[in-house]
C-alpha cells in the first residue's frame, strides 16, 4: 500500500489521473447532492431559458430546452460509469473463462474458443455495436448487451496469451502432478497470475467503454433522450457550432476527462501491479 | 533383501517433431530397490528428463510397462497413483505459485488427497515446514520473499507432504549456488535415511552423484550405456562414452590430477 502511494505521487501522470478519477466517480456518486438542478436530468422544460452560453447559476450554461447543462453532465457520468462497469461485469468474466480454457485445455476447446474469438475481434467493433442495436430496440439495458458482445473477446485473447505463457511454468506441473483438477489449476494457480495484467486493462478500458458507449449515442443507437448522456449531447449540440458551443464543448471535455483519466489511471495500476512479477 | 520399488520394463518413448518421429527413450529397463537412490546422468538430450515424466506419469510410455510396488501403472495415472510419486523440480522460482504463498502451495497436496483432517491442516504443514529445516511461520509468505535455497526446501516439503515414498529430483541443486547446494543434498539425505525414501535423482552435475547416489544409469541418446554401483562407475567405468563423460567433469577432472599429483610427490 505504502509502495503504490509512492509510486503514484512519484509520477504526476498518475496523481493526475487518479485526482480525475475521483472527481469523475465523486460527481457521478454525489449528483442529487452536487447538482444545481437535479430535476433537469429528466423531461423537463424551461423556454424561458433556452440555449444560454454559461453563466450563474447555469456554469456550463443551458441546453436547446432549457435545462442546465452542469446537472445534466453529472448525471451522465453517473450513467456512463454503471455502463462501463456493467459492461466489465459480463464481459471480463465470460474473456477470462474463455481464454482459461482455451489456454489450458488447448485442442480443440482452444480451437472453437479462439476462432470464435478471432470472429468477434474481425468485425470492426462500431459496426457490430451498431448492427446489434439496429436489430434491437436502443435501450440501456441493449446498449450495455452490445458493448458486452465487442468487448469480451479481448480479455479471452489475453487471458489465452498470459496463459499460455504460464501453463509452462514448473508450478501448473507440480500441481498437476499432485492431482489437483483442471478448475483448481485454470482458476486457482493459472487465474491469479492473469489478474494484475486484466485490473490494468479494466481500468484503461473503462474509459473506452464509455467512449463506444458515447459514440453509439452519438449516431443515436445509444441511451435515448430524456436520460442524460455525454454522447447524445454532443450529437444534439454538434448543429449549433460554433454559436452555441457550450453545448458541445462541456460534454465533450466531461468525456475527455472521464477516458483521459481512466488512462492515467491504467499505467499507474501497470506500474504498481506489474513491478512484483 | 529389500524389495523392488520401482520397475521399468523395456520402456521407449518417441516425439513427433515435424514430421518425423524421434525416439527419446529407447527400450529402457532397471530396477530401483526401496530405499536406493539411482542416479541417472546424460548429456542435455539423453532422454533423462523423458525418463523422469515417465516415471512421474506426464506422458505414457509407447512401449513397455512401469510397474510401483509390484502393479503396473495405468497410462492415466489415478489419483492414487499420482500420491505414489512426486517432483523435486529444477527450478523453484518457477515451481511454486508466486501469487500462493508457501503454505497453500503445501496445502494443496493435502486437499487433493484428503491427507488429516482439514481443521489440522495448518499444523501439519508446518511440521513439514520444520522438517525441511524452516521456521513454521514460513507458511503465510510468498515464495518472493523467500532464498533460492528456502524455496527449494519448500518444493521438498510439498513433495513430501503427498508421502510418497519414490521422489523423482530432476536437476534439484544445480540452480543452487554450491555452498546452498551442499546444505539441500545434505537434507535430501537425512529426509531419505529418515522417511526411507527412493530417489531418482537426475543430473547432470557427476560430484552430486558421487556425493549422494547407490547406483548410477548413463543414458545416450536415449539408450543405457552403463548402469553400476556408484564406486564402481567412477573408478572403472566400462564404456568410453561413461569415462569421457567423468572426464569432462571440471571438479572431478581436476581431484584426479590432484591425486595424481599428490602419488607423484609421494613416490617422488
Amino acid at each position: 500500500m505504502r509502495r503504490s502511494l509512492a509510486i503514484i505521487s512519484a509520477n504526476p501522470m498518475s496523481l493526475t489521473g487518479v485526482i480525475l478519477i475521483a472527481l469523475v466517480v465523486v460527481s457521478a456518486a454525489l449528483a442529487d447532492f452536487i447538482a444545481p438542478f437535479p430535476a433537469h436530468r429528466g423531461a423537463v422544460v424551461d423556454f424561458a431559458n433556452f440555449n444560454q452560453p454559461p453563466k450563474w447559476p447555469n456554469i456550463m450554461g443551458t441546453d436547446l430546452v432549457g435545462r442546465d447543462l452542469f446537472s445534466r453532465i453529472l448525471y451522465a457520468y453517473r450513467i456512463s460509469l454503471i455502463l462501463g462497469v456493467v459492461v466489465l461485469a459480463l464481459a471480463v468474466p465470460v474473456g477470462i473463462v474463455a481464454g482459461l480454457a482455451a489456454g489450458y485445455i488447448g485442442g480443440r476447446t482452444q480451437f472453437v474458443l479462439m476462432r470464435t474469438t478471432d470472429v468477434f475481434l474481425s468485425i470492426p467493433p462500431l459496426v457490430l455495436a451498431m448492427s446489434i442495436m439496429g436489430v434491437l430496440e436502443p435501450t440501456l439495458a441493449n446498449g450495455m448487451m452490445a458493448v458486452t458482445a465487442m468487448w469480451w473477446p479481448w480479455y479471452s485473447r489475453l487471458v489465452f496469451n498470459i496463459t499460455l505463457a504460464e501453463k509452462e511454468e514448473g508450478y501448473v506441473l507440480a500441481a498437476e502432478l499432485i492431482g489437483a483438477s483442471r478448475l483448481h489449476i485454470m482458476f486457482r494457480e493459472i487465474l491469479p497470475n492473469c489478474l494484475p495484467a486484466i485490473i490494468t486493462k479494466m481500468t484503461l478500458d473503462l474509459g473506452f467503454v464509455i467512449l463506444i458507449a458515447s459514440s453509439l449515442s452519438f449516431l443515436g443507437l445509444g441511451v435515448q433522450p430524456p436520460t442524460p448522456d455525454l454522447g447524445s449531447m454532443v450529437a444534439q449540440g454538434a448543429s449549433y457550432l460554433p454559436d452555441s458551443w457550450w453545448l458541445t464543448v462541456f460534454p465533450g471535455l466531461a468525456i475527455l476527462v472521464a477516458v483521459f483519466g481512466f488512462n492515467l489511471l491504467g499505467d499507474a495500476l501497470r506500474d504498481i501491479l506489474g513491478a512484483d512479477r | 533383501m529389500t524389495s523392488i520399488h520401482l520397475a521399468l520394463r523395456s520402456v521407449s518413448k518417441s516425439f513427433r517433431v515435424g514430421a518425423r518421429s524421434v525416439r527419446a527413450v529407447e527400450g529402457i529397463s532397471v530396477e530401483v530397490a526401496e530405499g536406493e537412490c539411482l542416479a541417472i546422468v546424460g548429456e542435455s538430450g539423453s532422454g533423462k528428463s523423458t525418463l523422469a515424466n515417465l516415471v512421474l506419469g506426464v506422458y505414457a510410455p509407447d512401449a513397455g510397462s512401469i510397474m510401483l510396488d509390484g502393479a503396473t501403472l495405468p497410462a492415466r495415472r489415478s489419483l492414487a497413483n499420482r500420491r505414489m510419486v512426486q517432483l523435486v523440480q529444477q527450478n523453484p522460482l518457477s515451481s511454486l505459485n508466486p501469487k500462493r504463498t508457501v503454505g497453500a502451495s503445501i496445502r494443496l497436496s493435502l486437499d487433493v488427497h484428503g491427507i488429516g483432517k482439514p481443521s489440522s491442516r495448518a499444523s501439519r504443514i508446518g511440521w513439514l515446514l520444520e522438517e525441511v529445516g524452516l521456521p513454521a511461520e514460513f507458511a503465510e509468505r510468498s515464495p518472493a520473499a523467500l532464498s533460492g535455497g528456502q524455496r527449494q526446501r519448500v518444493a521438498i516439503a510439498r513433495a513430501l507432504a503427498c508421502e510418497s515414498r519414490l521422489v523423482v529430483l530432476d536437476e534439484p541443486t544445480s540452480s543452487l549456488d554450491v555452498i546452498v547446494q551442499a546444505r539441500i543434498l545434505r537434507l535430501l539425505k537425512d529426509l531419505r535415511a529418515a522417511r526411507g525414501l527412493t530417489y531418482v535423482f537426475i543430473t547432470h552435475d557427476l560430484a552430486v552423484v558421487r556425493n549422494v547416489a547407490d547406483r548410477v544409469m548413463v543414458l545416450k541418446e536415449g539408450a543405457r550405456v552403463e548402469i553400476g554401483e556408484t564406486a564402481r562407475i567412477f573408478t572403472c567405468p566400462e564404456h568410453a562414452y561413461t569415462r569421457g563423460l567423468i572426464a569432462a567433469s571440471p571438479v572431478i577432472a581436476q581431484e584426479e590430477q590432484d591425486l595424481r599429483d599428490r602419488l607423484r610427490q609421494g613416490i617422488g
